[in-house]
């Protein structure tokens, strides 16, 4: 990591050709068709990007310009009549109580699992654990949304009875008997899905705990318990906030699982254990087969509503992790 | 951090000096404490007549939680207590989460293996009826290879390229800017990207389903994934075996051909097979952009086509008995597909990890 030429460390003179300068020739026809080969991949991917944003605006302006009601606040989907009225207030709501559901559930876990894996398995289980892991995070979402309607929804009806019996008066926790197939089995089902993730980038972070850190609040008389209070959650605090935005990036846009499991209405439903409700990704999976053109642009608006939640998501994480970067750097 | 310096260890006790040594709970307490509240969930359980086993758990768990925290409160003191209890949760996290995921890969393999065979691996559903059982996914494996290739043939140069670029020239704002948004792309939900490819392919172009659609959206979400990992590989590959080429007058796009890539090529592999993996479970932009068939369709270019997570999903849709276990059986062999994938490119990346220093 010493060359100048070569990392990144300080900037060149103008333009990339470093070898004109050491050789004195100019720069070889080769370098120069490879170079923009390379360059004009990385204008490409922006491009993509861009076309992305531009293309979703432009879908969604024609949608939402031929709406007869509001937009953000109407409790229905019906593109396809003579009035066509649809608004996103229903799939908000579920997307955001769905996603608050499985943050709440795994988040907890997934530091759990990580500080197991870091610090409780025995020696020789902790890699294969971690390997285990990270081939979980591989499983198709479509098989977990199988999983959760088949077998996930028929093993929580007597869970959620229970729950009616003794938190019933909360309203929030009210069940009728219905079949288990609602937002708050989707915030369990989303909370399996996503604690891989957060769990291998949360341990990645607690591996990294300096070493003297734990060993001098160990050698203080420090238990276990306050070595990792004191010394691995402060420094892995950053590192699983950004693993758990990183999850509820993944959270926000799923859709097979939730489409799957939900039973979805257009309704606000405050009692999240009972059916209805739906989510961003879930509506445009269930609505595109009935929808027709003007349909589609609908379905594109309110995909653009996620996009532009998940990129705010996914860019917070990354600066919590650029932010870490430099931190930790200056006490490596 | 510091609390710990700070904080005095307390050696008396009420003024009477205690020995170094705390009285410490016997080694076979967790284990012993563990059967009790299994016994005690189980139990109350039976007794309350709670149906759920879920229910049976949770109570156990927390008879365990409760009794290990009283007793070494009792015998070891507050600190101890409490490191115990901390223990106990990290325990139950991991079984906690170890137990929907091992559920999750049993239903799959057991409720998957009773129809699968060669005749259900060799034959596309033709004109079954929906509810019948019999039928078959070789059409779904078709579209899915077809798919699967066909993004990976748009997205692998393209990312690599990139990754090149911004390893070996990239500096400046627009390097910067193509970090940035790799890092977006990467979390765009695979819906998203689907909605795209529907607005421009089909919406504005005319164009109607077909695997190729399917597979420019795939691309999409394969493209940062492949240049976050070849761009890490890269980075691996010392600098002196860049400098040393160059310094013998080989040109630089010489150098990354003959010296970089050969180096990080298992890196690269692996990157590219992670991301082969990733995308192949995809259901979402296929169900906007490549509708499902249930005959062959071997051309990717025209007409529906099916995939292999979009079989499973249609399946299920169909509700019977005979379409769940043709769903179920198609979920193991893309499990399987996907799994066999990672552990191939788990081993290239051992096997060709660069070798750094001497």
């Amino acid at each position: 990591m010493t060359s100048p030429s070569l990392t990144d460390t300080p900037p060149p003179p103008a333009g990339n050709d470093v070898h004109s300068a050491v050789s004195g020739k100019a720069v070889r026809p080769g370098d120069r068709i490879f170079l923009g080969f390379s360059r004009g991949s990385g204008i490409a991917l922006l491009v993509i990007m861009a076309a992305i944003a531009a293309f979703l605006t432009y879908r969604s302006v024609l949608a939402i310009s031929g709406d007869k009601a509001n937009f953000f606040t109407t409790l229905d989907w019906n593109p396809t009549g003579v009035e066509p009225k649809f608004g996103i207030a229903v799939l908000a709501f579920g997307t955001a109580v769905s996603s608050v559901i499985a943050m709440a559930i795994a988040v907890p876990v997934a530091v759990g699992i990580a500080l197991f894996i870091s610090h409780y398995a025995p020696r020789r289980l902790a890699s294969p654990l971690g390997y285990v892991i990270d081939l979980l995070a591989a499983v198709p979402s479509i098989i977990y949304g199988l999983w959760g309607a088949l077998f996930l929804v028929p093993h929580l009806t007597g869970l959620y009875s229970w729950f009616d019996d003794y938190l019933g008066w909360t309203g929030i926790f009210a069940y009728g008997d219905g079949a288990a197939r609602s937002l708050f089995t989707v915030g369990i089902l989303l909370a399996i899905m996503i604690l891989p993730i957060v769990t291998s980038v949360s341990r990645e972070v607690f591996l990294q705990v300096p070493k003297m850190h734990e060993e001098a609040a160990l050698a203080l008389g420090a238990t276990r318990w306050e070595v990792i209070r004191m010394s691995v959650l402060p420094f892995g605090r950053s590192g699983v906030i950004s693993a758990s935005m990183l999850g509820l990036g993944r959270a926000l846009g799923e859709t097979m699982a939730v489409a799957t499991v939900l039973s979805p209405s257009f309704l606000i439903n405050t009692s999240l254990l009972d059916p209805g409700g739906g989510t961003f990704a879930q509506n445009i999976a269930s609505k595109f087969s009935e929808a027709d053109e003007f349909g589609q642009d609908a379905l594109i608006a309110s995909g653009l509503v996620l996009f532009v939640i998940t990129l705010l998501v996914n860019g917070a994480a990354r600066l919590i992790i650029a932010r870490r970067k430099e931190y930790s750097g200056a006490n490596a | 951090m510091s609390d710990v310096m700070t904080k005095p260890r307390p050696v008396t006790n009420g003024g009477h000096p205690v020995s170094l040594k705390h009285a410490r709970l016997p080694r076979w307490t967790p284990p012993v404490l563990a059967l009790a509240a299994a016994a005690a969930g189980s139990g109350i359980g039976i007794v309350g007549g709670l149906d759920s086993k879920i229910q049976w758990g949770l109570i156990a768990a927390l008879v365990f939680i409760l009794g290990t925290f009283a007793l070494a409160a009792a015998v070891e003191g507050s600190r101890q207590a409490k490191d115990r209890m901390a223990t106990t949760l990290v325990w139950i996290a991991f079984l906690l989460a170890v137990i929907p995921l091992a559920s999750l890969l049993w239903e799959t393999i057991a409720r998957g293996i009773k129809v699968l065979d060669g005749y259900f691996l060799s034959h596309s559903m033709g004109t079954l009826p929906d509810a019948m059982p019999g039928g078959g996914i070789y059409h779904a494996i078709i579209g899915t290879l077809e798919q699967v290739g066909l993004a990976t043939l748009i997205a692998a140069p393209i990312g690599l390229l990139t990754a090149i670029y911004l390893v070996e020239y990239g500096r400046g704002r627009l390097a910067k800017a193509v970090t940035f948004f790799v890092d977006v792309m990467t979390g765009i939900p695979s819906i998203v990207a689907g909605l795209f490819i529907l607005s421009v392919w089909i919406l504005i172009l005319g164009f109607g389903p077909s695997g190729f659609a399917g597979s420019m959206a795939l691309a999409i979400l394969m493209m940062p994934v492949v240049v976050r990992s070849t761009e890490e590989m890269l980075k691996l590959v010392p600098n002196e075996l860049r400098e040393a080429s160059l310094a013998l007058g080989v040109p630089k796009w010489r150098t990354i051909l003959k010296v970089v890539l050969p180096t990080s090529i298992g890196g690269i592999t692996t990157g590219v097979m992670l991301a082969i993996a990733r995308i192949a479970g995809e259901t979402a932009p296929v169900l906007l952009l490549v509708w499902g068939a249930k005959t062959i369709n071997n051309n990717p270019f025209e007409g529906a086509q099916q995939s292999l997570p979009l079989y499973v999903f249609q399946q299920w849709q169909i509700g019977t008995d005979a379409a769940y276990d043709r769903a179920w059986a198609a979920a193991l062999v893309l499990i399987a597909f996907v799994m066999i994938l990672n552990l191939v490119a788990r081993g290239i990346a051992r096997w060709k990890a660069p070798r750094t220093g001497r």
